[in-house]
């Protein structure tokens, strides 16, 4: 039996094939404005690509912010839901996951068999976010894909105090004007992400093992500052984008066997 | 998911609480007469919701409730605009929603009512807040009236007799100062009459709220955030027993004849903090979505929390407990207490508390009764971040995932 898993982010859609407990395929892309034909194609794009049948698929479950927008999805699961069964699939042993996207960030309690214990979402605002790193990558006239190499050498973090993505923008051109090094800047971002992150997961309680996903997992510099600031290991998932889709064809699977 | 359908549905009209339209006209009624109160030679006063407003009625003064009326103009969606206004003023964003949209009224006159009637006087209590000082304070000055403050010690444990001694002193101060601002007498007799009926109408309003005891509740939180407007406003009146009585005996006769709220009750919560006004039909067919009853919260009991004890003593001396004891004036602990009690009482599956933006002694210590209630009762406790009257500071989508999310781990 196949079932997919859509997940519409604020950045990207994303889409997953499971047949029998088995990951078959995965595709991301730019979700753009229209969350309704973003999920469309990504998972035609997916069947192209795997050479699944259309009519093969089971069910399907879209989750993710746009979630509801998926008007052929049989079910609509939260991502909360979805990325606690996700990470159970990818590594049994995780207890905790820190998904940190596009404007979402949360922090997920799990069991041995995946179910969500207790969770906490960030608030109404982008600091600790994707969208945050994306401004000040630009800010920095720097590759967010550097990120996490160009803080590696950072000798002394700097601080960047406020909490506000618009006026840590403006801290950080005036860090850049009193000539502090890129270096130094960068992990100063990063460390600041990491304690909006922290916070949020004390908040919970944190369950060893860690687990990260989402598309700011794939930044070592925040993986980094991020285990430094709650002492301890954290696991990236090797599908750190794609695990709420993982898991939302994972329920959707549970779903039909229940059926 | 399908569009909400705004079609008429005949199993919602049966479901439908038929008192509603009573309390209307009892609005309307009072309004008029707080409207109309200077021809016909009446005084007005402002009071604090927490506030005592016994004494008042005692003294044929008309009282007006700033955060009833706050709590209208949320209802009508116009908070934003009226915060707006107050803002411009140069009152910060971060002040209390309630205050904000009442000064901006209180100029502007665009509100539900135009305006509320101006005051001939202020009681404020500050057992609810700290704001409420500085807020009636600068209503003292723009409408140039005198101005009574009750000051209620928080309870960190007990209630001692020290503080009990201090409440007292000031009743009969705030007697005085409704004597002068009067030019009358109060009569004693008649004040302790008041008080009967203040506390008839309390015991009647605590079991208008026990009915949600009830599997399937007759109504919800929401519909309680509805009918608490008189308790509020005009405790103490004949015409407050006599509805809640009438409510009463609708519930009763709904639990009879086995009539829901919510149709499918599987789930039973309990909600924390104020109501979102400008939101309590999207959050109420939201949770009715996912077959949840909010059967009772915090905020619409903590006026029967206020049931005096009289025995062995006048109403006034009770009052001195009474008002200090409110559940937003004590100690996490014995907040705790209260929380497990209603837990325990009305059976619930899970808990969502509203961390609202405006009112900070209600919000803060909110994530550690969170944890105390998952931890000691193993409940499950859901946080959303909103704001009473603010729309501004609603963000429909996060909240609708979080409480999504939230019923998916209770019902797994």
């Amino acid at each position: 039996m196949i079932t997919a898993g859509i997940d519409i982010g604020s950045i990207t859609a994303k889409a997953a094939l499971i047949e029998d407990n088995r990951l078959l395929g995965t595709r991301l892309q730019f979700t753009g404005y229209n969350a309704q034909k973003a999920g469309k194609a990504v998972l035609e794009e997916l069947i192209a690509q795997t050479g699944v049948q259309r009519e093969q698929i089971a069910l399907v479950v879209s989750t993710g912010y746009g979630r509801n927008s998926v008007d052929f999805a049989d079910k609509a699961i939260t991502e909360i839901t979805c990325h606690g069964a996700g990470a159970h699939f990818i590594d049994p042993e995780t207890r905790f996951v820190i998904d940190v996207g596009g404007q979402d960030s949360k922090v997920i309690k799990i069991d041995a068999a995946g179910k969500v214990l207790d969770f906490a979402m960030n608030d109404k605002c982008a600091a600790g976010t994707g969208r945050f790193l994306e401004v000040m990558a630009r800010a920095m006239e720097a590759d967010l894909d550097d990120f996490g190499e160009i803080s590696a050498r950072a000798g002394n973090p700097a601080s960047i105090s406020s909490i506000c993505t618009v006026f840590a923008e403006s801290e950080v051109i005036s860090l850049i004007s009193k000539g502090e090094t890129r270096e130094n800047m960068i992990a100063g971002i990063h460390e600041s992400v990491a304690s909006r992150i922290s916070a949020m997961a004390r908040r919970v309680g944190v369950t060893e093992p860690v687990m990260m996903t989402g598309g700011v997992a794939r930044n070592p510099g925040v993986v980094r500052a991020l285990g430094k600031k709650l002492r301890v290991e954290i696991r990236v998932s090797p599908h750190a984008q794609l695990n709420g889709a993982i898991g939302a064809a994972l329920l959707a699977a549970r779903m039909q066997q229940a059926a | 998911m399908a569009e909400n359908e705004k079609k008429h549905d005949p199993e919602k009209e049966k479901r439908k609480i038929q008192t509603v339209s009573r309390m209307k006209e009892i609005m309307t009624d009072y309004y008029i007469e707080a409207k109309g109160a200077r021809e016909n030679g009446r005084k007005v006063a402002w009071i604090t919701s927490g506030g005592p407003v016994e004494p008042l009625i005692a003294m044929d003064v008309i009282p007006v409730y700033p955060e009833n009326h706050g709590a209208m103009i949320g209802a009508s969606k116009m908070g934003a605009q009226l915060c707006e206004r107050a803002e411009e003023m140069g009152y910060s964003r971060d002040l209390c929603s309630y205050a904000r949209a009442d000064i901006g009224d209180a100029v502007a006159k665009t509100g539900p009512i135009g305006g509320l009637p101006e005051p001939d006087m202020l009681v404020c209590c500050n057992n609810i807040c700290g704001t409420v000082l500085k807020w009636y304070e600068t209503a003292a000055r723009f409408f140039n009236v005198p101005l009574f403050i009750l000051d209620t010690p928080f309870i960190h444990r007990e209630f001692t007799d020290s503080a009990r001694k201090y409440v007292l002193s000031q009743i009969y101060e705030y007697i005085s100062f409704l004597e002068t601002h009067c030019g009358r007498k109060m009569d004693y007799e008649h004040m302790e009459e008041v008080g009967r009926l203040s506390v008839e109408a309390t015991q009647l309003w605590q079991s208008v709220l026990d009915t949600c005891a009830h599997k399937p509740a007759p109504m919800t939180a929401f519909d309680a955030f509805f009918h608490l407007a008189l308790i509020v406003t005009l405790r103490g009146t004949q015409v407050t027993v006599d509805y809640y009585r009438q409510l009463l005996d609708e519930l009763n006769d709904r639990i009879d004849r086995g009539i829901a709220m919510v149709p499918n009750e599987k789930y039973r919560l309990l909600w924390d903090n104020l109501p979102v006004w400008y939101r309590t039909r999207w959050l109420s067919d939201k949770f009715a979505g996912h077959d949840a009853a909010l059967v009772a919260d915090t905020y619409t009991s903590a006026w029967s929390g206020m049931l005096p004890d009289i025995t062995g003593q006048t109403f006034l001396e009770a009052m001195s407990e009474t008002y200090t004891k409110v559940y937003i004036n004590i100690s996490i602990d014995r907040m705790f207490d209260i929380v497990a009690g209603m837990i325990r009482k009305y059976d619930v599956d899970g808990m969502v508390m509203h961390s609202n933006r405006s009112c900070k002694p209600y919000s803060l210590g909110q994530y550690d009764l969170r944890q105390m209630i998952m931890d000691r009762l193993g409940v499950p406790t859901l946080i959303i971040e909103a704001d009473m009257v603010d729309e501004r500071s609603f963000s429909e989508s996060q909240i609708d995932t979080r409480i999504d999310a939230f019923m998916e781990t209770l019902k797994a």
